[in-house]
């Protein structure tokens, strides 16, 4: 890429263009004021649509047709049924059957079972990719075969890029477990039920076409329509849209390990000495077996204290459900149910509540849910000893992980997070993290193994906790003590020029970028 | 062509890696490394292996290595077992600079929870101490088959000179002898704190070990004490716990092993261990009786907690000092088990201030009220505080901090 490439707030170098567009470097937390108007979808008229209220049509390539797919265009999914995905792949075989070329796949998160896109990649159907990029993809765009940049975004960041018009979707392709004929639409009912559908909610919104598929049509009205039938074009009926039984990854299972556990539990001892467990505080635990023996032992410290929380941020698991039922929250506030129990939670539960990335992440807003937790617990790949982290890359500098919700949270009142402090034998502190995905500044409390490590600019907490008997040490104690069990300082990966993916900021500036892994 | 291999290497492995080692016939040394951590310390890998053949001398051979996040020590370890496979040579001479020595036990420490972890795997041992057993013990007998002894016995040297077991005791479970005496040349020099003996019957076992570790102490001109816990898991050994206990002057406890005594007595283990309480009591009472400790077997059931914390609390009850732990998590369990009751604390208070105060007086008796205080009981209150000060339950400076009532 030539380009010119500047040195962004965080001191890495970006580019100022990406895929022919206009980018903005970073320019720190909470600096870059965006003016003017949110985005405008299409102005619709009802005599263009049936009257009757039925929008189906024979199959997904004639609604791609209809919709007047051409080269170039974006086209989005989400991705709720997670590795159990059955139609995006389709859409993009549809696509190459229609002759199409160099589209733009903006999905809300892609998963191995994505894989299949590699071949639309090669065969120039696909373009490149905006969102993550895990396994197979991210290994492939890693070795520097994408022709595109691949742009990846937070959750709240997708929202923000969608209403800022950075990204205009062409047709929105909306996989929805139960749908009537009018596009009214839902994640929870229906044997393909896989939750809600809040990451379609910004592609239903403002994309010019929007394709509702599903496998389970059931007479107008469909109720409750997470989605809203008036947002929709067409619907298309297939035999199986997605497996929901794969929404239920490696991921959302309590850890076996027992360092991790330890570390769970360290954290929510932490948690308990900085005083943030109280009657009525909030809490997010996402995916991850680490966070998820994060909340049990949560859990077991309420049922102790006699503490009940307000609410619960989720991805849910039956977990975050029996904490529920079991009262010992209000709510559940819900962005991606994690397991099947979740889905007929938030199917059956009034305080069981869907949400969307506009009420939780977005950053061009007035407030989000984000920001108004107590506190938050995240993974990361890598930390550095300013507290910055990274999610995206592997310690070989390869594309790994998506954003997910992962920098919108960092706006929580206290941010934890749990990691060992190497992996095999690979060390997760750093002196500098190979991808910068979120700020130190944003970042409270670093809990490993081998010590708890709070954030100076966090002196509050280090005063709340400094009789707590907790292992309170310093980052960088921490560090070399890893690195002499992993034998010695290791060598950084070797990257080329080539800019295969930039790293979004909750704002839309480029924080970093990610290259080229250098042939070995 | 002669060919060795040693350690493991694919799926589900991690933290170790498999060496073979190939002769050629000819001359000159190849070397194929596959590593999962290749970027971040493959130049450093590959300085390991020409280091290690450099050190063995090797030509004439293929050296093949399948990485799975192995640390130095474990590749050392790995590399080395396959050339004594090879061709039975003696690389004793060759180990990691010490990163970590042990720095020594003391008799009559706490001994509350001791973590078994398999002697042949090195992925457990290297977070081990994180966890907070009072001792840890790599074990060389039950959890290595008979055909990986040789690595094990390896593996575990080495780990007792590189891997940071920080404030736990450093134990190591030989195998019985004469396997155990092979172990014991491979460990000795090593610093471990305390050999535990498996499946002991008579005092002569115990002297036998305690001698093979003095020759091998006297040979190196150490000082370093290592203390022996026998292990009694039988009929016989039940009978003979008194003489065991008795038969040198470096045992410091005797443990109980359950397993394998029910087997022997032709009952089934249950959780109410009616069967084993006979040889539960008489080998507690020849330990007291001989002054050393007594140590409860392990508690199987990795997922019950709250049968492992009824189990330790019953063990307290019965007086033993400490209790076998299969999984990390069971340590806290046991420690909760094990410190002192309030009442105890209470009561170990008004002793301990009351020896205070004869000291003070220069008085030879401890008196309570109108009650006298024999020594052992001040020593046993002594003890309490300080378990009730590392279990978190006192504070360190509690003789200065006014009583609240």
């Amino acid at each position: 890429m030539s380009n010119d490439l500047q040195r962004n707030a965080a001191g890495r170098l970006v580019p100022t263009q990406i895929n022919g567009e206009t980018a903005i470097p970073y320019k720190g937390v909470g600096a870059h004021v965006p003016s003017g108007r949110k985005t405008a979808p299409l102005i619709s008229r009802c005599a263009d649509y049936p009257a009757d209220g039925n929008k189906v049509v024979a199959d997904l390539k004639t609604a791609l047709e209809r919709a007047g797919l051409r080269d170039g265009m974006t086209i989005s999914s989400h991705h709720h049924f997670r590795n159990g995905d059955l139609v995006a792949n389709q859409v993009f075989d549809a696509a190459a059957e229609l002759g199409v070329k160099d589209l733009r796949w903006f999905p809300s998160a892609s998963f191995p079972c994505h894989e299949p896109m590699i071949r639309h990649l090669e065969s120039g159907v696909l373009h490149h990719i905006e969102g993550s990029m895990n396994g197979p993809l991210g290994a492939y765009a890693s070795e520097g075969k994408m022709r595109g940049t691949g742009v990846l975004r937070s959750h709240g960041g997708r929202y923000q890029a969608v209403q800022d018009g950075e990204v205009h979707i062409d047709i929105a392709v909306i996989a929805a477990p139960t749908s009537d004929p009018f596009g009214n639409c839902n994640g929870v009912q229906g044997p393909s039920a896989c939750g809600g559908l809040g990451f379609a909610l910004a592609d239903a919104q403002y994309a010019d076409r929007v394709i509702v598929v599903t496998d389970n049509l059931v007479p107008f009205p469909c109720v409750p329509w997470q989605i809203m039938g008036n947002h929709v074009d067409y619907v298309v009926v297939m035999d199986k849209i997605g497996e929901p039984e794969k929404i239920v990854s490696g991921t959302t299972n309590i850890t076996k390990s027992p360092d991790r556990l330890l570390i769970a539990e360290l954290t929510a001892r932490f948690v308990e000495a900085a005083g943030i467990l109280k009657d009525g505080f909030s809490f997010q635990a996402g995916a991850g077996g680490t966070s998820l023996a994060f909340a049990i032992f949560l859990r077991d410290m309420m049922r102790e204290k006699n503490i009940r929380a307000r609410f619960v941020r989720g991805g849910s698991t039956r977990y975050l459900v029996d904490m529920l039922e079991e009262g010992l929250t209000d709510y559940i506030l819900d962005g991606q149910t994690f397991d099947l129990a979740g889905v007929a939670s938030m199917r059956d539960n009034p305080r069981h509540i869907h949400t969307n990335p506009f009420v939780s992440y977005n950053y061009h807003n007035k407030g989000n849910i984000a920001s108004m937790l107590d506190v938050v617990v995240l993974g990361a790949t890598e930390v550095d000893t300013h507290f910055n982290a990274n999610v995206v890359t592997h310690s070989d500098g390869r594309l790994l992980h998506g954003i997910g919700g992962w920098q919108n949270c960092l706006f929580s009142k206290c941010t934890i997070l749990p990691i060992p402090s190497f992996r095999d034998r690979i060390p997760v502190i750093v002196d500098e993290v190979t991808t910068l995905c979120g700020p130190g500044e944003l970042i409270d409390v670093i809990v490993t193994e081998r010590g708890i490590a709070i954030n100076p600019l966090r002196q509050d907490l280090i005063e709340a906790t400094k009789n707590s008997g907790l292992p309170i040490r310093s980052i960088d104690e921490i560090k070399e003590e890893v690195e002499g069990i992993c034998g010695g300082v290791p060598d950084k990966p070797q990257f080329n020029d080539n800019i295969i993916a930039a790293i979004k900021w909750v704002d839309g500036t480029v924080i970093d970028v990610v290259r080229q892994v250098a042939e070995s | 062509m002669n060919r060795a291999v040693a350690g493991r290497s694919g799926r589900g492995v991690r933290s170790d890696c498999l060496v073979e080692i190939t002769e050629t016939g000819g001359s000159g040394v190849r070397i194929e490394m596959q590593s999962k951590v290749d970027v971040l310390y493959g130049r450093a890998n590959r300085a390991l292996l020409e280091e290690l053949i450099s050190f063995f001398k090797l030509d004439g051979v293929n050296v093949r290595v399948e990485d799975s996040g192995a640390l130095p020590y474990t590749i050392a370890a790995r590399f080395e077992t396959a050339i004594r496979r090879l061709n039975g040579v003696d690389g004793t001479g060759w180990l990691p600079p010490a990163r970590v020595q042990g720095t020594g036990s003391v008799r009559d420490r706490f001994r509350r929870s001791r973590l078994y972890l398999p002697g042949n795997d090195p992925k457990l041992a290297i977070n081990a101490c994180v966890h907070g057993a009072d001792g840890l013990i790599l074990d060389l007998e039950d959890s290595v088959a008979s055909s990986e002894k040789d690595a094990a016995r390896i593996l575990v040297r080495n780990a007792l000179r590189a891997v940071d077991f920080g404030a736990a005791e450093r134990m190591v479970r030989i195998n019985q002898l004469p396997l155990g005496l092979e172990d014991l040349d491979a460990i000795v020099p090593q610093h471990p704190d305390l050999i535990l003996l498996p499946k002991v019957e008579s005092a002569a076992q115990v002297t036998e070990a305690a001698a093979h570790i003095r020759r091998l102490q006297d040979g190196a001109g150490s000082a370093y004490e290592i203390y022996l816990m026998p292990i009694i898991e039988s009929a016989k050994g039940a009978i003979e716990a008194y003489s065991i206990a008795c038969a040198s002057p470096s045992v410091v406890a005797l443990a109980i092993g359950l397993e394998d005594y029910t087997a022997d007595i032709g009952a089934e283990r249950t959780l109410e261990g009616k069967e084993s309480a006979w040889m539960r009591g008489a080998v507690l009472n020849a330990a007291r009786a001989a002054g050393v400790q007594a140590i409860d077997t392990v508690f199987s059931d990795v997922t019950d907690m709250d049968g492992l914390f009824t189990s330790v609390l019953e063990a307290k009850a019965l007086g033993f000092d400490g209790k076998g732990c299969i999984h990390p998590r069971q340590i806290p369990v046991v420690h909760r088990g094990f410190a002192p009751s309030d009442a105890e604390i209470e009561k170990a208070k008004r002793i301990v201030l009351a020896f205070d105060d004869a000291e003070r007086q220069g008085l030879g008796v401890v008196s309570l009220g109108s009650k006298m205080i024999d020594p052992p009981v001040v020593k046993r209150a002594q003890r309490s505080i300080r378990l009730a000060i590392m279990s978190g339950l006192l504070e360190n400076d509690w003789k200065e901090t006014p009583d609240e009532q």
